[in-house]
């Protein structure tokens, strides 16, 4: 329903100063209204479990050997880089608990994030955006399935419920890679690195980063939704779809990020 | 033929400068088919998209099945919308799904305990009466545009319209694939007794599935009959028409 609010092709001249603020104000309007809508639309039934669950499968599956390979690859890195600064002061025993830190409050989530903004975001405005421009979502419609329930709300409840899981299985490989990293160069054990690890971070670390995982995927899933459900029609608008949702999905996660240090650390000060 | 399924009375629709339709009236009557021509941009999708409930008239009133359509919302609308099929210009088949689960979508979606057995026998039914059953487990990127397009009509049959609207239904086809298009517009026709409204350039497929012929120039049905009555008209666009698909 609701298909004549899609954005129809504007004309390609250059608006003037006041005319793009109206237009940025419309667009922020569009997007206030497709929020609102998913809320609505994922709190009224029927619900679309099956879908919901397919596309968990599709986000969460289909991106875990990206997600395994970059997250145990960062945690070598990390640990490799923060290695010479500790040695510096004679703090390298600190080396699993600077890890633990920083791979669960801001690595992992982050990592995570921008991977499937990469993957899924790009995915989701790609397939989307093909499906507008093929008239497939109104097909839909027209055979008497909502499709703002069945293509958006599944795939943002999708990547909300599957990318803070993927966040806590970046951290668990960031982990398993930082650890070998230490066991070869401190000799430390896995019980002894382990205990360091568990002894540095808090019950708020790990809160913090699953809310901010499910902030993270709420907005990579509702940007690639937004960008396909409203992509011009030609196959320009589709790749335009694809590469706008990933770079709008991951400056939103920074400044998400940059928001969540803010209040974690007003929340620790307190 | 008498009673009145579609009744579309001083329909208008803009785009921004841009006015599309400038009071369109059309009726078409049980059983009938309706062919609308006219050039490229003239309105003539956004006139089905209007019937459907894809897109909202600026003015006028638009009654489908005894229902003004620009009334519905929501479940009434899915319900109005199981009555009208569909056909796109594009097919608009799910290339995520394999044929079958696009012929079973619409069925599943909208008519609820019905069995397996009763969804795989409808479907193949549906693939055979397009003559497409081997097709069943193929993606719709393995078909060709004319295979597509009988998909997309036997899709559109699943939930068994009494109005058939098609969009350009035999652009991009070669003539003998458009002959067999043609051909199943009229089955349909006869099989199910549905009306139908044909969008078209095609003055061949035209000829061939209507029973009157509706002109849309300048916003508007100016020429309405048989096929002969239409391009009798001396008017030079009537002509132009005429002479582009049979003399060129």
């Amino acid at each position: 329903m609701q298909a004549d609010t899609k954005s129809t092709d504007s004309p390609p001249s250059r608006p003037s100063i006041p005319r793009r603020f109206e237009r940025f104000f419309i667009n922020l309007a569009d997007v206030a209204a497709f929020v609102g809508r998913f809320f609505r639309e994922a709190l009224l039934p029927p619900y679309e479990f099956k879908e919901i669950i397919r596309q968990c499968y599709e986000v969460g599956y289909r991106s875990l050997l990206l997600i395994s390979t970059t997250g145990f690859i960062t945690g070598i890195v990390f640990t490799n880089q923060s290695r010479p600064s500790l040695t510096e002061f004679g703090a390298t025993s600190w080396l699993p608990s600077l890890i633990a830190i920083a791979v669960v409050r801001a690595l992992g989530p982050l990592v995570t994030a921008l991977i499937a903004a990469g993957k899924v975001g790009s995915s989701i405005g790609a397939e989307l955006g093909s499906m507008n421009v093929t008239e497939q979502i109104d097909a839909m419609e027209v055979s008497g399935t909502d499709p703002f329930k069945f293509l958006v709300v599944t795939r943002v409840l999708a990547t909300s419920f599957t990318i803070p899981l993927l966040t806590m299985y970046t951290i668990f490989v960031a982990l398993i890679g930082a650890y070998i990293n230490v066991n070869q160069n401190e000799q430390t054990s896995f019980t002894s690195y382990i205990q360091e690890v568990f002894g540095a971070i808090t019950y708020l670390d790990i809160f913090m980063s699953l809310i901010k995982s499910i902030a993270f995927g709420f907005t990579i899933g509702m940007v690639g939704c937004y960008k396909g459900y409203h992509s011009s029609k030609g196959t320009e608008g589709v790749g335009k779809a694809a590469n706008s949702s990933v770079v709008t999905a991951m400056f939103l996660v920074f400044i998400e990020e940059l928001l969540s240090l803010q209040i974690a650390n007003a929340i620790r000060g307190s | 033929m008498d009673e009145l399924v579609i009744d579309i009375q001083g329909l208008k629709k803009s785009f921004g400068d841009l006015h599309v339709l400038r009071g369109v009236d059309l009726q078409v009557h049980r059983g009938e088919n309706v062919v609308v021509l006219g050039r490229s941009g003239t309105g003539k999708s956004v006139l089905i998209k209007i019937i459907v409930g894809l897109l909202k008239p600026d003015a006028g009133e638009v009654r489908v099945l005894g229902q003004d359509v620009t009334l519905l919302r929501g479940r009434e609308l899915d319900d109005f919308r199981q009555k009208v099929g569909f056909s796109f210009q594009s097919s608009a088949l799910y290339d995520s799904m394999s044929i079958r689960e696009n012929l079973e979508f619409p069925l599943v979606r909208n008519i609820r305990n019905l069995s397996r057995a009763d969804i795989n026998r409808a479907v193949e039914e549906a693939l055979d009466d397009v003559g497409l059953s081997q097709t069943i487990n193929q993606m719709p990127s393995e078909l060709s545009g004319g295979q597509r397009k009988r998909i997309g009509i036997a899709r559109t049959l699943m939930l068994k319209p009494e109005i058939m609207l098609y969009d350009e239904p035999t652009a991009g086809l070669d003539p003998i694939t458009s002959i067999e298009i043609n051909n199943l517009i009229n089955e349909v026709r006869q099989r199910t007794g549905a009306s139908s409204i044909i969008i078209t350039h095609d003055l061949t497929c035209a000829k061939t599935t209507g029973d009157r012929v509706a002109m849309l120039l300048d916003g508007t049905f100016e020429r309405v009959g048989t096929f002969d009555e239409v391009f009798a008209d001396p008017d030079e666009r009537v002509q132009q028409f005429y002479n582009y698909n049979f003399v060129n």
